[in-house]
């Protein structure tokens, strides 16, 4: 039990002071050359236990018959053709500097079947489901913006100013306005207010948020903080 | 039951309707007759532009694909401009990517710009695309200290070492311009906070970003961040920048950010009726309970 | 072993050429970096002066979070109603502090829904969330009691693409209808997908996250929002030791010097520009820019 917790709080406090004394020392500058590396081979063994993971809860929703199973023998079907198109490098052509090495050559070319899926099926469904954001945000400025108290009501003129003035309609509406009141023209007001109190608000915020990270990795650090270690949660 | 009960109780999908049909008239109608809106640009997109202008020609620029397909229709038409411009102003690009799906983007763009209207510059000493690397903030911050161990090879699996275009380049420093076009993590903020801030004003940064994204990036303007284009509208202000400075008639690639300005005016417009509507029945109904 | 591969990797760093940190006419120390050093020393020193001081019997009083006092009302409702709790901690890994704070918070809701005997659903997107969220649940249990309640399958992977792992939630989130949806996390295009999804489940929703560009989202879609820093605070508010929030009072005292060096750096940046000829003005004024890792 002591080794369970011991060493995982031994290597995060060791690890983080010798990263963050890294950033600042040259000679000491391949520690956080290499802890990328060292990073990415572990997430790359996690993988692993990922996919492990995706399977068992994917074939148990099947067996089960649970509601929606059908999506869960979709989402084996798409996992086991794209991990044996890509790690089998299928379709791929040798490289011209290495035409002897059969799978040496590019498959992100939609040429390959590997490329075709990541063309043809991951970049529409992606593209999918972000434009699926305005439709979201349709549902939840007609549900969610109320002008409730005096608040609530600059925040509506201030949204409505920057979605007019972001538009080609901030030019139609206030082109009219002469040089002297050019200031108040939409398109500028919306600049200003994003640059000017949108930016300040986001300061403060960005300076809150920036300091909590440094007091919340350095009770990591010291070993305040062991919330994050097995057995010694549940808050 | 009442018009405002119904109202009220308004299926949302009634709304997503509303939103398609808003968004896919002005979609058809400008690409059908390839009407335009003229664009007023504003200060950050002008400094991006400058910050572009002000590199010699001849010299390296280093320009990250953080985004994926996800984000490319926002992101895709100011990526294009941007490495157009470069390329026009004779400047030397180096791409790389730290997102995985980045390296594919930047293939495209590079097949689009590049090999399309440029074939005069040559893989590995005009242009290279590094492609993806893994590493994320440790990757900027390696970036900073070895250049070459961060990318070791290139897309095509040549040494960086052997590769005229990196000669002498250490650090990412040894670019007097940073582009990066990013979605999210990471993306432009990582860039200022490990690499722009702690190289005591060595290097400027220009960035392209999601609208979404834009208000936590105007902090860092004009200080870390020379530049940044916010959103589609600063790619569309960006694009008749680019489009007026190299001249004549612009194929329709080069013109896709202003095209999706009208979908986006009217999407706007209707979300601003649509809060209007909420607020109407708000305080209809906040009135008659007081009655 | 893998100690030796560490080290191996190390000296392989090392021993390429045209490294900057290898090149021995640089100095050892990273000049530019010597503000940020600075400040980093100061909310170090600062952080063990507030931990001793509240281990003396001076814990600093933190006042009430509404979001966090919810938390028990919403499994509660989940746990009458008979449907699961959603937990989504973020979308990035185990390096974000914004997921390990929300891995904490996990800790917090599964022991009271093990209390409470309601299922916590735990989707991640990365492999490593899920190993620390399972040890996170695994260990709530145990500490309510009930080690019997923690099911490893609860808490699943589903994959590293956003949208895709989007398109998962908000599907689940339409069968399963879950009584109360926890955002914890970092979060980006994803948020008000996930928000307004479980608004339209009609969900009670609590989120955290430390990315502005999404709060507004969640502050719209969801019912209580824990707005940046105290997203950050949460760990420690809710374990209530000393030193924990003795590391809260630290990080509010760094927040005072830095109003009073904006508060400063911008009078004297002001005077600078007023009394043009007053030299010393303008070293001030350069001084602490500089402090702040600005070009002067």
């Amino acid at each position: 039990m002591i080794a369970r917790q011991a060493v995982p709080l031994a290597i995060a406090i060791g690890a983080g002071l010798l990263m963050a004394v890294s950033y600042f020392l040259r000679p000491l500058g391949w520690m956080s050359e290499s802890a990328s590396e060292i990073f990415n081979v572990v997430s790359a063994i996690a993988f692993v236990l990922g996919a492990g993971s995706l399977l068992k809860a994917n074939l148990s929703t099947i067996s089960r018959r649970d509601r929606g199973w059908g999506y869960a023998a979709v989402t084996l079907g798409a996992f086991l053709v794209t991990l044996v198109v890509g790690m089998g490098k299928m379709g791929v052509n040798p490289s011209p500097s290495s035409p002897q090495a059969a799978w040496s050559g590019d498959q992100q070319t939609a040429e390959t079947p590997f490329g075709w899926i990541y063309e043809f099926v991951l970049s529409p469904l992606s593209a999918t489901m972000f434009a699926l954001l305005a439709f979201f945000v349709a549902s939840a400025a007609f549900r969610a913006f109320r002008a409730k108290n005096a608040g609530a009501a600059v925040l509506l003129v201030t949204a409505f100013v920057v979605l007019l003035g972001r538009t080609y309609a901030g030019v139609v509406l206030t082109d009219w306005m002469p040089g002297w009141a050019s200031g108040l023209r939409l398109e500028n007001l919306s600049n200003y207010l994003m640059g000017v109190f949108g930016s300040a608000g986001n300061r403060a915020i960005l300076i809150g948020i920036a300091l909590g990270v440094a007091a919340t990795s350095l009770r990591i650090l010291l070993g305040l903080d062991r919330s994050w270690l097995s057995r010694e949660g549940g808050g | 039951m009442s018009v405002l009960g119904r109202l009220e109780r308004l299926d949302r999908r009634w709304i997503f309707l509303a939103m398609f049909l808003v968004v896919s008239g002005p979609i058809l109608y400008m690409g059908l007759t390839g009407k335009l809106f003229p664009e007023k640009v504003t200060a950050t997109t002008q400094s991006v532009f400058d910050a572009v202008e002000a590199v010699p020609p001849g010299e390296r620029v280093l320009f990250a694909f953080d985004f994926d397909p996800a984000s490319a229709g926002e992101l895709q038409p100011m990526a294009t401009q941007l490495l157009r411009h470069c390329a026009a102003r004779k400047l030397r690009v180096v791409c790389i990517a730290l997102w995985p799906l980045g390296n594919n983007l930047a293939e495209d763009t590079i097949t689009e710009v590049i090999h399309a209207d440029f074939p005069q510059m040559r893989d590995g000493v005009d242009y290279v695309n590094l492609g993806f690397q893994a590493g994320q903030e440790q990757l900027m911050t390696l970036l900073t200290t070895n250049f070459r161990k961060g990318f070791p090879v290139d897309q095509r699996g040549r040494d960086t070492a052997d590769l005229e275009i990196l000669e002498g380049v250490r650090s990412v420093t040894d670019f007097p311009l940073l582009i990066d076009v990013g979605a999210g993590f990471p993306g432009s903020k990582e860039w200022v906070q490990y690499v722009v801030t702690g190289s005591g004003g060595k290097l400027r940064m220009v960035a392209g970003t999601t609208g979404v994204s834009t208000p936590q990036l105007i902090p860092y303007y004009p200080h870390q961040l020379a530049g940044i284009l916010a959103g589609m509208k600063g790619a569309a202000e960006y694009e008749s920048l680019v489009n007026a400075k190299i001249g004549g008639t612009p194929p329709p690639r080069y013109l896709e950010a202003q095209r999706r300005m009208g979908p986006q005016l009217f999407g706007h417009l209707l979300l601003v009726a649509l809060i209007v509507l909420g607020n109407v029945i708000h305080f209809t109904r906040k009135a008659r309970a007081a009655a | 072993m893998l100690v030796g591969a560490v080290l191996g990797l190390a000296r392989g760093a090392a021993a390429e050429g045209e490294a900057e940190s290898s090149d021995p006419e640089l100095p050892a120390f990273h000049e530019q970096r010597l503000p940020l050093a600075a400040w980093t020393l100061g909310i170090g020193l600062a952080t063990l002066v507030f931990v001793f001081r509240s281990r003396r019997g001076k814990p600093p009083v933190i006042r009430r979070l509404a979001a966090l006092d919810a938390v028990d009302e919403a499994i509660g409702r989940a746990t009458e109603m008979g449907r699961p709790v959603l937990f989504v901690p973020g979308i990035m890994d185990m390096n974000d502090i914004q997921t390990v704070a929300g891995v904490t918070l996990l800790g917090r809701v599964a022991r009271t829904a093990a209390e409470y005997d309601a299922q916590v659903e735990v989707p991640t997107s990365r492999s490593l969330v899920m190993e620390a969220a399972r040890d996170a649940v695994q260990s709530a249990c145990l500490a309510a009691g009930r080690p019997e309640a923690y099911q490893p399958d609860r808490v699943h992977y589903v994959t590293d693409e956003q949208f895709a792992y989007v398109a998962h939630v908000t599907g689940s989130m339409v069968r399963e209808r879950p009584a109360a949806c926890f955002l914890m996390g970092t979060f980006y295009g994803e948020s008000l997908i996930l928000a307004e999804t479980g608004n339209h489940v009609g969900a009670i929703q609590i989120a955290g996250t430390g990315e502005t560009s999404q709060l507004p989202f969640f502050v719209a879609a969801c019912d209580y929002t824990l707005i940046g820093e105290e997203f950050f605070v949460a760990s420690a508010y809710l374990s209530g030791e000393p030193d924990q929030l003795g590391s809260v009072q630290a990080q509010d005292a760094a927040k005072i010097a830095v109003i009073a060096f904006v508060v400063i750096g911008t009078l004297v940046a002001t005077a600078a520009v007023i009394w043009a000829d007053a030299a010393w003005l303008h070293e001030t004024s350069d001084f602490l820019r500089s402090a702040v890792g600005a070009r002067p």
